[in-house]
């Protein structure tokens, strides 16, 4: 399951990827952290306005193998959560980069962006 | 016949009704067994009740008490069937299970060993069976006598100062054992201070689960790389603001914590609270006391280690024991020998007398001010405590030991046996339970754990607890217990080697297993994702 990532996106160790766009970023999980799940089956959302901490827990991805806490990469505040997963909770393996994002967040601070690891680093940390 | 033949002839028979998709198969719907309802038709009774008096009559149909809004406008749609068809329809929806009474089953005693039958028969004893909670002390005596008994057991069993048995299952003594530690805490003026709970990455979920509820900070250590805790890590997190640390012992990984003195030194130097998770103490009776070895305070499994059976996620009984030093902070009220010398009464009780004068009680409430108080209604789930005292007195010391010690030697083969076929990521001498991982299957051949597990049911097996521990990639988690012969064990090892063996030449095949079962390969995501729990009626089914 030799996943490639896309070049765009910054990586935590924890799994999960970063779209910035200017002051907002989308948040997800990784192909190779929804491949290691299994089928999700559960997307457990924070609120719209609640405030994320860099490397703080946010909301809980379960799968038919476990339960997992989602970490955030970036501090922010949720702006938007992805609906759809409340009942297509697939999405995330099917589209993990895409239809399956989890939140937005209105960016606390650009720079946490440097703490994540690029694609080719976040490969090499997954290859195994 | 096989299970698969069997199965197609139950499905002949009915003629109609339910089914349980195949959807991995891509095959039709196979019927296994119509549902209930659909073998009801009106007016059919397995039971034909008496007329009701006057009274139950007015109360069954809410005229005196129940407001108008808490009424039914129509009748459930309960089925009918007669009580031949209803006890055709449950004996042939068993035979599609497998239990630990038709077959090895791996699961050990996390899910549930083997209950001797001498269990029921002592259950079922008119003077228990038949025994109220709410009885009067005077009538109660043989009740609270084994109450009283299977205290006095389970502190010699592990070395503990006292023993409640009230807590109803595993997780509510956890949760029984951190509120007498937050009380002790208080009581020293430290209840504000002492805020985190370290709990070891190799713990039962349950444990941070608890520690969170009694509003602690939870707090993860580590394992070293031999599978236990990591002494330099845990030194450097424990502080005036530890209030307990947590640990599973024998570990989920089924690893015995060598370090164990050190461990509970470096707890106690900052006046921390030790827990210990009983849940795998079936490896260690007559082995190991936890509390001899300076644990404060730990739950028991009765429903676990002392072979009492909780299917269906009920009723188990989770008593706690504890030090010292947590004795004030038991729940209550707490069977007591009021009266009669205890030496005199457990010696006539292991000889099987009872003690002439000897007089059994509830303590008074208030008794004891620093008690946390009631955890459970009554005592506990008393005819738990009943075949449990039943296992315990029927093996005795002696047998107890032979439990852990085969249980550990049964671990102990297959994991010797197994070890060129699967990875052993912790590979070290094991209690009760070995966790192999599957990591080699799945990176060589793409067969997953799940797949494994899946192929060991088309070798009359259940498969053993997947995923679990966490800590383990792909993993395996084996628990034979005392109880299965080695031609079992034998047989077992044979059922992996030839998956194994077919991960390599035919990898498919296990990726569409199980083929003899019942029902095939089942839709888990599918059926987490959109449950569909309520049966639909047909046109005048809405409710």
């Amino acid at each position: 399951m030799s996943s490639t990532y896309p070049d765009d996106l910054r990586y935590s160790k924890e799994h999960e990827w970063v779209r910035a766009d200017g002051s907002q970023a989308t948040i997800g999980i990784t192909g190779f952290a929804a491949d290691e799940l299994g089928d999700i089956v559960f997307v457990e959302l924070p609120e719209p306005g609640t405030r994320l901490q860099q490397f703080g827990t946010f909301g809980v991805i379960e799968s038919v193998k476990a339960v997992s806490d989602l970490y955030a990469p970036v501090s922010g505040e949720v702006v938007e959560i992805n609906e759809a997963l409340r009942d297509q909770p697939e999405l995330v393996n099917d589209d993990p980069y895409g239809e399956g994002w989890i939140v937005k967040v209105s960016l606390s601070d650009g720079a946490e962006l440097d703490q994540l690891m690029d694609a080719a680093t976040y490969g090499e940390s997954t290859a195994g | 016949m096989s299970v698969a033949e069997r199965a197609g002839t139950v499905a002949d028979a009915s003629g109609r009704g339910a089914a349980f998709a195949s959807p991995s198969a891509g095959e039709a719907a196979t019927v296994v067994e119509p549902l209930i309802f659909e073998a009801s038709a009106p007016g059919r009774r397995a039971v034909r009740f008496p007329q009701p008096s006057e009274r139950a009559r007015r109360v069954a149909t809410g005229q005196p008490d129940l407001p108008a809004g808490s009424l039914r406008a129509t009748a459930p749609r309960l089925p009918e069937v007669s009580e031949l068809d209803l006890l055709r329809h449950f004996n042939r929806l068993s035979q599609l299970n497998h239990a630990i009474d038709l077959g090895f089953y791996p699961l050990g005693s996390c899910t549930m060993k083997y209950n001797p039958k001498v269990n029921e028969w002592a259950a079922a004893l008119p003077g228990f069976a038949a025994s109220h909670p709410v009885d009067p002390a005077a009538s109660s005596q043989g009740s609270l006598e084994l109450e009283w008994l299977l205290g006095e057991l389970l502190r010699e069993i592990s070395g503990f100062a006292a023993v409640s048995l009230q807590p109803a299952a595993g997780a509510h003594g956890e949760l029984t054992g951190m509120l007498m530690t937050r009380a002790y805490h208080r009581a020293n003026g430290q209840g504000e201070t002492r805020t985190r709970v370290l709990v070891p990455d190799s713990a039962h979920g349950t444990n941070p689960a608890t520690a969170s509820m009694v509003g602690y900070e939870t707090v993860t250590i580590r394992s070293n790389e031999r599978g236990g805790i990591d002494l330099d890590a845990l030194r450097a997190t424990l502080d005036e603001r530890t209030a307990a640390l947590m640990i599973t012992n024998p570990s989920t990984l089924g690893i015995f914590e060598d370090q164990i003195d050190a461990v509970l030194s470096a707890v106690h130097e900052v006046g921390a609270i030790a827990y210990m998770d009983g849940a795998n103490l079936n490896a260690i009776l007559g082995r190991f006391r936890p509390g001899e070895a300076g644990f404060d305070v730990m739950h028991f499994n009765l429903h676990k280690t002392f072979s009492t059976p909780h299917g269906g996620g009920g009723p188990g009984a989770g008593p706690v024991g504890v030090g010292e030093r947590l004795v004030p902070f038991l729940p209550g009220p707490q069977p007591i020998l009021a009266e009669g010398d205890p030496d005199t009464v457990r010696r006539n009780a292991w000889a099987g007398r009872s003690t002439p004068g000897a007089r059994f009680a509830l303590e008074e409430p208030g008794s004891r001010p620093e008690s946390i108080g009631r955890v459970r209604m009554h005592t506990g789930n008393f005819g738990m405590f009943v075949r449990a005292y039943t296992y315990i007195r029927s093996n005795g010391g002696a047998g107890l030991r032979a439990v852990s010690d085969d249980a550990v030697l049964a671990a102990n083969y297959l994991r010797v046996r197994l070890a060129d076929a699967y990875d052993l990521p912790y590979d070290r001498i094991c209690k009760h339970e070995v966790v192999f991982s599957g990591r080699r299957q799945k990176r060589a051949n793409g067969v997953t754990t799940l797949d494994i597990a899946k192929a060991i049911l088309d070798h009359g097996i259940h498969p053993p607890t997947i995923y679990f521990p966490l800590i383990v990639e792909e993993a395996l988690m084996i628990e034979p217990t005392e109880t299965e012969s080695l031609e079992t064990l034998d047989r077992f090892v044979e059922a992996m080697h030839e998956i194994a063996d077919r991960a390599g030449s035919d990898p498919g095949s296990l990726r569409r297993a199980p083929v003899t079962t019942p029902v095939g390969r089942l839709d888990e995501a599918g059926a987490a994702r959109r449950p569909d729990l309520r049966h639909a009626f047909g046109e005048t089914g809405a409710e």
